[in-house]
């Protein structure tokens, strides 16, 4: 099944291959720290910096880099929010399931958590949260823009193909030895 | 001050649990913890509750926090009640939009417990 997605007021398209998840099914997202394009100087950092407040504030975590930032990774759950205004694009925030769980599970409190809404709730959130921080840090677009409401996709069968056709900022982390990456897309 | 019977107003459930968890944590008294998704189901609560303290997010499918806000206002027996928006929209323009229309006062996400009490206990006569 291929589908277009919308993103809301983003106007950020999405086309999502969703096949059939099951024995020999090709994973979905590889993620690598792959060069981006730094027209905007400075944003990348500022992605870094949105991104460690809100774990540190809202996780009670401090991330570290991973240990070898070039290594792909396969990232089966993601959660997305739209920006719209004086800035189009969308961010991103890509990891595995386990450690999306971990990370719900310590905004939550709790040790453990199972595969169910919460680990989505919670990661729609934090990426809500660093969509909302880093827009707050650039001059200009914490009232020139406005967020959609976050969107999440697990499984391990999807490629997402950004339409932006914009500059792309990647930012690798590691959350208790799991890698995780943020992603902005612009439109071009 | 007397137990505070509070309403979170979320679409997001981890985020209602964590804004409860942080208003135990910066030390209010709790009597009750009330919980809506969406500004229509927040309005249907505030006229079937009598309450001391609400906190609202913004961005919210069916009826956002402004809408939300504004409606509550219209509301005789809720003009009284303490409105908190909760929210990532952090920009100047969204605060003065709420609080125009009748917010008490304004949270960014990401907040600390010490945020909430600075913001809350004031509104509450603590």
């Amino acid at each position: 099944m291929d589908e277009t997605l919308n993103a809301g007021p983003a106007r950020v398209q999405i086309h999502l291959s969703a096949r059939a998840a099951g024995a020999g099914s090709r994973p979905a997202e590889k993620v690598t720290g792959a060069a981006q394009s730094t027209s905007h100087d400075g944003w990348r950092e500022e992605l870094a910096k949105a991104t460690h407040e809100v774990f540190e504030i809202m996780v009670g975590t401090s991330l570290t880099s991973p240990a070898e930032e070039s290594s792909p990774f396969v990232a089966d759950f993601a959660a997305m929010v739209g920006i719209a205004g004086n800035l189009c694009g969308l961010v991103g925030l890509h990891t595995s399931s386990e450690c999306a769980r971990k990370i719900a599970a310590r905004m939550l409190g709790t040790e453990e958590l199972g595969a169910g809404e919460d680990a989505q709730d919670a990661f729609g959130e934090v990426c809500n949260m660093i969509a909302g921080s880093f827009k707050a840090r650039i001059a200009g677009l914490a009232d020139g823009c406005a967020l959609s409401v976050p969107t999440v996709i697990c499984g391990r069968d999807f490629t997402l193909f950004s339409l932006a056709k914009g500059e792309h900022y990647q930012v690798m982390f590691s959350f208790e030895g799991k890698p995780f990456s943020v992603t902005l897309d612009l439109h071009g | 001050m007397k137990p505070a019977r509070v309403l979170i107003v979320d679409d997001s459930s981890v985020m209602r649990k964590i804004v409860g968890r942080s208003l135990r944590q910066a030390g209010l008294e709790i009597l009750e913890v009330l919980e809506a998704s969406n500004g229509s189901e927040a309005l249907t609560l505030v006229k079937e509750n009598s309450l001391d303290l609400i906190l609202s997010d913004i961005n919210m499918p069916l009826m956002d926090g402004l809408e939300f806000v504004r409606q509550l206002r219209r509301i005789e027996s809720a003009k009284h009640i303490p409105v908190i928006m909760i929210t990532t929209e952090a920009g100047e323009a969204h605060v003065v939009q709420a609080l125009s229309l009748g917010a008490s006062g304004y949270i960014r996400k990401p907040f600390t417990p010490e945020q909430i009490k600075e913001r809350v206990i004031p509104l509450i006569g603590g």
